[in-house]
């Protein structure tokens, strides 16, 4: 018998139990309501999400596989397929930083080798409350330990991402893994069960009980008492997931494979109803055939564990010892756990007996969807109001120079290589673009092609206004990818909100997704697949709405990959776009004035198109040498990061001021600091200026001469003034020492 | 020529080897796994990158259990050329190919990033192209790249002039802040007592092309193909040093 505490502990409202009810006409046996629990749960069935996902664009003639499929693919040419996909780890990684990291690098590769494409490429965004509290320097160092633990063992490179640092993450960190593999397009596998009397066979590591209720626990907020939900966190092993990703690609290749499926979140449970719901069939199991790690495991928990590296897959008849073999070499060894049946239920059964008997749909099609309230949240009218006009003068000891100095070692814009040190970001020797060069860029082997990548957010942004924010965040990431000339072709979205259940949580949600949706439009990269991360809250506080997006774009000619650095003294500098002084949710109102307040930077997508697409014909015709886009700290920290890692070449720029405050700092700060959208700043060979400016003045991208590269020292005027004058070793030492230097501290 | 690649399970690094060899070196090459008992004629050893058996022990610890050891160990007591790179290192040490051991790195932490190495040596069949005091950029990507041997072993390899690469500033000096890892004496890299068993922690296969930023490793690789071609390095892997071979920039370029 089913009381009300039972349905507590497994998410479940009253409503739904009844509707449970109603589709077995019967009440459920404890088996079959875990089973419902984390198929209806808000991270396996997005019922919050689901009517606003809807809306975003996911054709194009260059889309092979939309959303739906454990990845998405698009083709990038020569017959080739790019297969792709972002998730998150939030919760688990807060619980239990280093396992919950290497889990969540796991899943993504598993979804992807799903597919049939070899993973060649792992992005990481990242999100961390501040780095002077003990506690996120620890969850900083154990999930960047988690994340090379894994990636660097499985050889596959990380070769990019961005890890930012606001309070608001503070008792929720962010932990979003991309992954991208290729496969040729006519080879990609899906996760379908067809085929009646089609063996169903299981692979990878033994169940145990680790991660039960992982899906559960990852659509509930946290308090408190999370720390002993320890336990629902899996442990990973990178060699055994190594062997089955050989082993799958090798088994992929004989043909006797009908459709194979990762267990990730709800494991067992959710790799068998979808497995059948997407071939229209049923799946029949038997649980006393899987094998386990552990002794007396109830079918409850065999069906719930999450256990990590376990893939399920369908057989062809008659063709079992082919596949058989191939396990065989890698030292794994299928398991025949079941078949395929005509009745479209999932039977359960253990020992013979049948212990679960649940129809596919009401699991998948028919869980509930929720169309939840919304409402405008109370904070944003006070939040969004800026008056620059009356915003008292930073403190008078801060000059521009200082200003930049302390941005660039602020932790969110300096260098990363702490954290990509630790990442083997070479192996498999395509790696083109180094991390903290600007887009991650792998070149395709057997081609002339290369592939650029990037994810990007700004929480500050979408908390101020989501809708603009979540477009300024494919914008950036279509920017950036554009920026290493390539041409942006589709992308992913990693949604973490807070708790959907609350309207102005909701709200923030639709809007975001409404930004997302126009801008990818605009941008022509549609929307392949991704994940939604709701309950992101602690002791009833939400984290800023942080939609993530992974742009992946293709460059015709790998040798001609654009990255950030100034290469020659004596180039011109170029500013495409314009600069309006906008300080809305900027880096710098937070560093100098400590708020964060405003709206965020105007976006006017026909310009941002014009603008990428002008950049990706600079690029192809190499009429460009460098081209860096400016973000966090906008254009005085763009040239700086410009100059860095050249070996010390300077750079002379000469900006107009603007008018948008009463006092002439803030107006000086506003022209250097401000962070207006689409704008990119690039160097050019003085006799291909000319040019250059004819380009981008026939696609009516505005560009402007600001300045030229060399001597040693970065000088930045504005409106005639010089206001910035600083050695590039300085400026260099600050953003690249900035996060060791909060690691060392600790020590003293 | 032909390379045998072996391929142990948790090797990564296998098919950038195979890749090297093949695309960019234009030799033949042949994956043999780690089970096989034949290295099929091949002419030359790679022990590739990884974490050959997930490296849950001691790194290298299991793989030298695996069958084509033996085979390779035949192999290297004939005098055939063997490299070992990175966890192929890592195991050479483990099967007693090479002496000393690895240690975790002296920061505790992975480290992934271009080095600068000099070439200590030229008279093995890795560095027989290469001159002598040559500095080559290559990267390293490791967690247990701190050689260590102990002081009465360390005399003994130095006497022997088994230390082909050590860590140095890009101008080839020795300076502790070049040492990635801690290595004792900084060294990157060995050969056996005959020579032409060689380890090395940083990774040549990953700078063979100018599109990866440095083509400083293709050096290794080409002189095993001099060494075993039909005029060979000068001498018995150009002992005494000095050799230079055919200029490299022809190669790949």
């Amino acid at each position: 018998m089913i009381d009300q505490q039972t349905l507590e502990r497994h998410g479940l409202k009253p409503d739904e139990y009844d509707r449970i009810v109603g589709f077995l006409g019967r009440e459920p046996n404890i088996t079959e309501l875990g089973i419902f629990s984390v198929m209806w749960s808000e991270h396996c069935s997005y019922k919050s999400s689901r009517v606003h996902l809807k809306t975003l664009p996911t054709d194009g003639p260059q889309v092979l596989q939309g959303p739906g499929e454990n990845a998405g693919a698009i083709a990038i040419g020569e017959g080739l397929a790019a297969v792709f996909k972002i998730e998150s780890h939030n919760h688990p990684s807060f619980i239990e930083p280093y396992q919950g990291a290497a889990t969540g690098v796991g899943g993504i590769i598993r979804d992807i080798f799903t597919m049939g494409a070899r993973p060649i490429a792992l992005l990481n965004s990242l999100r961390f409350g501040s780095l002077d509290e003990p506690a996120m320097r620890r969850l900083l160092e154990g999930v960047v330990a988690g994340i090379a633990g894994y990636g660097n063992s499985i050889g596959i490179p990380t070769v990019g991402g961005e890890i930012v640092f606001e309070p608001s993450y503070s008792g929720n960190p962010l932990v979003n893994v991309f992954c991208l593999g290729i496969a040729k397009a006519t080879d990609i596998i899906k996760g379908v069960a067809s085929g009646v009397g089609n063996g169903v066979y299981y692979v990878g590591a033994k169940t145990g009980r680790d991660g039960i209720h992982g899906a559960t626990m990852a659509s509930a907020e946290f308090d408190e008492k999370s720390a002993e939900k320890r336990p629902a966190v899996q442990v990973g092993d990178p060699f055994m997931e190594k062997l089955l990703l050989e082993a799958c690609l090798e088994v992929m290749k004989t043909d006797a494979l009908v459709g194979l499926q990762d267990m990730g979140a709800a494991g067992l449970t959710c790799s068998t109803t979808e497995m059948g719901s997407r071939g229209g069939a049923g799946v029949e199991i038997d649980v006393s055939l899987v094998p386990q790690r552990e002794s007396g495991m109830t079918p409850y928990e065999i069906m719930l564990s999450e256990s990590q590296e376990r893939m399920l897959l369908v057989a062809k008849q008659g063709r079992e010892a082919e596949i058989e073999r191939v396990f065989e070499k890698w030292d794994l060894h299928a398991v025949r756990i079941g078949q395929v049946t005509s009745d479209g239920l999932l039977r359960v059964k253990d020992k013979g007996a049948v212990v679960a008997e649940i129809p596919n749909r009401a699991l998948t099609d028919e869980a509930p969807v929720y169309r939840r309230p919304m409402e405008t949240p109370k904070y944003l009218a006070e939040a969004q109001a800026l008056d620059l006009a009356s915003l008292a003068p930073a403190s008078p000891q801060l000059t521009a120079r200082d200003t930049l100095v302390a941005l660039l070692g602020s932790p969110t814009i300096a260098s990363k290589q702490w954290a990509y040190r630790q990442y083997d970001h070479m192996v498999q020797t395509n790696t083109i673009s180094l991390p903290g060069m600007g887009s991650g860029v792998l070149r395709i082997k057997g081609t002339e092609r290369a592939l650029a990548m990037s994810v990007d957010g700004n929480g500050r942004y979408c908390y101020l206004d989501p809708r603009r924010g979540a477009s300024l965040a494919v914008a950036e990431a279509a920017r950036n990818v554009a920026c290493a000339g390539a041409r942006p072709l589709g992308a992913t979205n990693c949604l973490n909100f807070g708790n959907p259940e609350r309207p102005a949580i909701m709200w923030q949600f639709a809007k975001a997704v409404e930004g997302i949706g126009e801008a990818c439009r605009a941008l022509g990269v549609p929307i392949t697949g991704g994940n939604v991360s709701l309950y992101n809250e602690t002791d009833g506080r939400a984290i800023y709405p942080t939609p993530v997006i992974g742009v992946v774009g293709i460059l015709e000619h790998a040798d001609r990959v654009l990255e950030r650095r100034f290469k020659v003294s004596g180039d011109v500098i170029i500013l495409f776009g314009e600069g309006r002084g906008e300080l809305g949710g900027s880096e710098y109102l937070k560093l100098a004035h400590g708020l964060v307040r405003g709206v965020p930077p105007a976006l006017d997508l026909g310009r941002e198109r014009a603008l990428q697409d002008l950049l990706v014909g600079l690029g192809a015709d190499g009429l460009v040498r460098s081209a860096h886009d400016c973000s966090d700290g906008g254009l005085a920290v763009t040239v700086a990061e410009c100059a860095f890692g050249t070996g010390g070449m300077g750079a002379e720029i000469s900006i107009e001021g603007v008018e948008v405050a009463r006092d002439p700092r803030t107006n000086e700060a506003a022209a250097l600091f401000g962070e207006s959208a689409s704008r990119v700043v690039v160097s050019v060979q003085s006799d291909r200026v000319t040019e250059v400016l004819q380009r981008a003045s026939a696609l009516r991208v505005p560009a402007r001469v600001i300045g030229e590269t060399g001597g040693n020292r970065l000088r930045m005027a504005v409106a005639g003034k010089v206001v910035v004058d600083v050695s590039v070793d300085e400026a260099e030492r600050a953003w690249s020492t900035a996060i060791e230097t909060r690691f060392a501290k600790k020590v003293a | 020529m032909k390379f045998a690649v072996v391929v142990f399970p948790g090797s990564n690094c296998d098919q950038d080897a195979y890749h090297a060899a093949t695309a960019v070196l234009g030799q033949t090459a042949d994956l043999v796994w780690h089970k096989d008992t034949s290295l099929k004629g091949a002419d030359v050893v790679v022990l590739p990158g990884g974490f050959a058996h997930g490296d849950y022990l001691r790194t290298g610890a299991m793989a030298r259990f695996s069958p084509i050891m033996r085979e390779v160990k035949v192999f290297a007591d004939r005098g055939g050329p063997v490299i070992g790179i990175c966890n192929g290192f890592q195991v050479l040490l483990e099967a007693g190919l090479l002496p000393g051991a690895m240690l975790r790195n002296r920061g505790l932490k992975y480290r992934c990033e271009h080095v600068h190495v000099r070439v200590e040596h030229t008279d093995t069949p890795f560095t027989c192209a290469a001159r002598q005091g040559q500095v080559l950029r290559i990267p390293i990507g490791h967690g247990e790249g701190n050689y260590y041997a102990p002081s009465d072993v360390l005399e003994r390899i130095e006497k022997n002039r088994q230390v082909i690469l050590r860590y140095t500033t890009p101008d080839g000096r020795l300076d502790d802040g070049a040492n990635p890892n801690g290595s004792v004496n900084a060294i990157a890299g060995l050969c056996s007592e005959g020579r032409n068993v060689v380890g090395m922690m940083p990774h040549p296969e990953r700078a063979c092309e100018p599109l990866l930023g440095s083509t400083d490793g293709l050096v290794i690789l080409q002189s095993v193909v001099q060494a075993l071609a039909p005029i060979g390095c000068e001498g018995p892997f150009a002992r005494g040093g000095g050799s230079q071979g055919p200029a490299l920039q022809t190669i790949g370029s």
